[in-house]
């Protein structure tokens, strides 16, 4: 299935019977039934305001998510998100507050700058410190977090201290469609598209189902490693910036606990932590479906307490699913060898 | 002569001499540090992360990992006050919530080596839906009058002096998990599971058997840290220990445990264990905030993993030119 792909020569070609077959129609079957059992209960569920809600928390996760995505296939894992979102976000807040006269295009470039750098970090420490990710990205965690307290202290940054424009951001359209929601498209859009039909994203996949061949075929392994984690850190540095402009008041505890989430959206969307296989667009998937859960907990009047351990229940599910398929394809390689 | 060079090398008495020396410096240096008051305060702060790191040790050995800790002691901490709100005794309550622990850690084992799923993703799966269980189970309040006999019990000293009631059970379990790991055979499979786990299986070992136990154990720590981490705050919160795995991964991985599996020893994990949170102390005596404690800690965690990794490629390095100094010859 997906881990063939990587294989194939040629581009992959849009078919019914591939999209049948994809883990993503799993995702998609449960949002369905999930948003019609929920609207059907309380039809407030599908009103303008809800789904316009809904969207905009799935907004950052899904940012998140996309570059998790593809750290996640070079069977990497990048733990420091959280903390590159708090630090983001607190940077551009400070900015933005200092300088009320910047334009918006500027923060955002400042969030992915700070991001990148963070990634590069991480990318570094990985690759030539040959240290694993989850320790490298674990202890950054704890340095970014650490660095945005210091830096911080108690101090926060409110919402009536940063200029009009930047918190309008948020809530302004385009074509009504916020901003916020079209920035996470193009986002998830766009690495979709470089990870399905660019070289450099078949390279990614091969590095991640087995990184000896990926070396030994003469992929650039260090030079795609450190994009890898550039794009995450970026996009947790954008995430970052959108956070800052949605909430209005970042402090330093901003992004606590979101590589949770984040992690959980990836492995929900079908990314095996295994590296190899998964798509971008998956992982935005799994970050609907868990804020769809959250906002149909509420309207379906059902106790909060149960969101966490239902996130919980769907990521064992979600590996769950993903270990039967892998022992599928396998019995069904050895079948297919046993006739030649 | 070379063993006892290559001991002194690794990074575990690395790191116990830097315990050591941290701890002179901060007994010499800081005031308040080395009087038996703040030492109390110390032993109660290092319980949670020393008693969790100990089974933690034995499932890195093995190459595995257990991210669920915190939350199984979150629940465990849950069960324990809605209990109590129930009516039951105090000592009927405490063993439940050890089994509970071990109950949630025999699921993390099955979900590992029975269905061959991989331990980090399995058990990030179980940090969230057992913190999630923990909020169901007593919501967002307090459960906090618990008897008095218990609660000082883990607060006090032993006859009001300066040694803590609780130090006896952590150099007790201590020296349980370090007998165990590494003076029988059971310790030294966990090693051979860790640094080769198919080869462990052919030479008898049982590898999914030996897991699973490894995780039920880890659950029932966690469940009983649940409980004292209850007791010494008189208080059952869902969020009780909320962050707590990271900061027992980090102390067990800065004593020198491998990531990899099949590589690390418990008296540097324990080393590992004091450093950090003499550290801790020692920062907050001196008015540095918590959280910028968060950058020593971090920086450690990968400097613990990076140097000995630079010192190896430094080491070839040296020894390719020497031959190669010796070829031309």
């Amino acid at each position: 299935m997906t881990t063939a792909v990587a294989s194939k020569p040629k581009r992959p070609q849009f078919s019914l019977g591939g999209v049948l077959k994809t883990r993503e129609l799993g995702i998609v079957v449960a949002l369905a039934v999930l948003v019609a059992y929920t609207a059907i209960s309380n039809p407030r569920f599908l009103s303008g305001q809800s789904v316009r809600d809904i969207l905009l928390n799935t907004a950052i996760i899904a940012v998140m998510a996309a570059g998790q995505a593809v750290v996640v296939i070079t069977r990497n894992i990048d733990l420091s998100v959280g903390s590159v979102l708090g630090l983001s976000a607190f940077t551009v807040a400070t900015m933005m507050s200092a300088n009320p006269g910047l334009p918006m295009v500027v923060a955002l470039l400042v969030g992915l700058a700070v991001g990148g750098a963070a990634g590069l970090l991480n990318g570094v420490l990985v690759r030539y410190g040959r240290v694993p990710a989850l320790v490298v990205t674990l202890g950054t965690m704890y340095i970014f977090r650490g660095l945005t307290y210091s830096w911080a202290g108690g101090q926060q940054v409110n919402a009536d201290e940063l200029p009009r424009h930047f918190l309008q951001f948020a809530n302004a359209s385009f074509l009504k469609i916020p901003w916020l929601v079209l920035i996470a498209l193009i986002v998830v859009g766009g690495v979709s598209l470089v990870m399905r039909n660019y070289r450099v994203g078949r390279e990614l996949y091969a590095m991640g189902s087995s990184p000896q061949a990926a070396e030994l075929a003469g992929i650039k392994v260090s030079r795609n490693l450190l994009g890898a984690f550039i794009v995450s850190g970026a996009l947790a540095g954008l995430a970052g910036v959108l956070f800052a402009a949605r909430f209005g008041t970042v402090d330093a505890a901003a992004g606590t606990g979101y590589e949770l989430n984040v992690v959980a959206a990836v492995v929900v969307g079908g990314v095996a932590v295994f590296g190899g296989s998964g798509t971008v667009w998956g992982a935005g998937l799994g970050a609907l479906l868990l804020t769809v859960i959250g906002s149909a907990l509420t309207v379906l009047d059902i106790n909060q307490f149960w969101q966490q351990a239902i996130v919980g229940a769907l990521i064992i599910l979600a590996i769950c699913a993903d270990r039967l398929v892998a022992v599928r394809i396998a019995r069904s390689l050895r079948k297919k060898d046993s006739h030649v | 002569m070379s063993e006892l060079k290559r001991k002194l090398a690794g990074w575990d008495t690395i790191i116990i001499a830097l315990t050591v020396v941290v701890l002179v410096i901060a007994s010499l240096g800081v005031p308040n540090f080395g009087t038996s008051r703040n030492f109390t305060f110390l032993v109660l702060d290092l319980m949670p992360i020393l008693l969790v790191a100990l089974p933690m040790t034995f499932i890195i050995v093995t190459g595995e990992i257990d991210l669920s800790v915190a939350s199984t002691l979150g629940l465990a901490s849950s069960i324990m006050g809605w209990l109590w709100n129930q009516g039951l005794s105090i000592e009927s309550i405490i063993p439940i919530c050890i089994i509970a622990g071990a109950v949630l850690g025999a699921l993390n084992g099955f979900l590992v080596t029975g269905l061959g799923l991989p331990s980090l993703a399995v058990t990030i799966g179980t940090l969230a839906l057992y913190r999630g269980l923990a909020l169901v189970v007593l919501g967002d309040g307090a459960v906090a009058d618990f008897p008095f006999n218990y609660t000082g019990w883990v607060t006090g000293t032993i006859g009001g002096g300066s040694i803590p009631n609780v130090l006896i059970l952590i150099v007790a379990l201590a020296v349980i998990f370090g007998v165990v790991l590494h003076a029988t055979p059971f310790g030294r499979s966990l090693y051979a599971i860790g640094a080769n786990a198919e080869a462990a299986h052919f030479s008898g070992i049982r590898v999914a058997r030996t897991k699973f136990w490894l995780y039920v154990v880890s659950g029932a720590v966690a469940g009983l840290v649940g409980v004292l981490w209850t007791l010494r705050y008189s208080s059952a919160r869902a969020d009780n220990g909320a962050g707590l795995e990271l900061a027992v991964v980090a102390a067990v991985l800065l004593g020198g445990v491998s990531i990899f599996g099949g590589k690390g020893s418990l008296p540097g994990v324990l080393a590992g264990v004091v450093l950090l949170a003499a550290l801790q102390n020692a920062l907050r005596l001196q008015d540095v905030s918590g959280q910028a404690l968060n950058i020593v800690t971090g920086a450690l965690l990968v400097l613990s993993v990076l140097l000995p990794n630079i010192a190896t490629s430094i080491r070839s390095t040296w020894q390719r030119r020497r031959l190669r100094r010796a070829a031309t010859v």
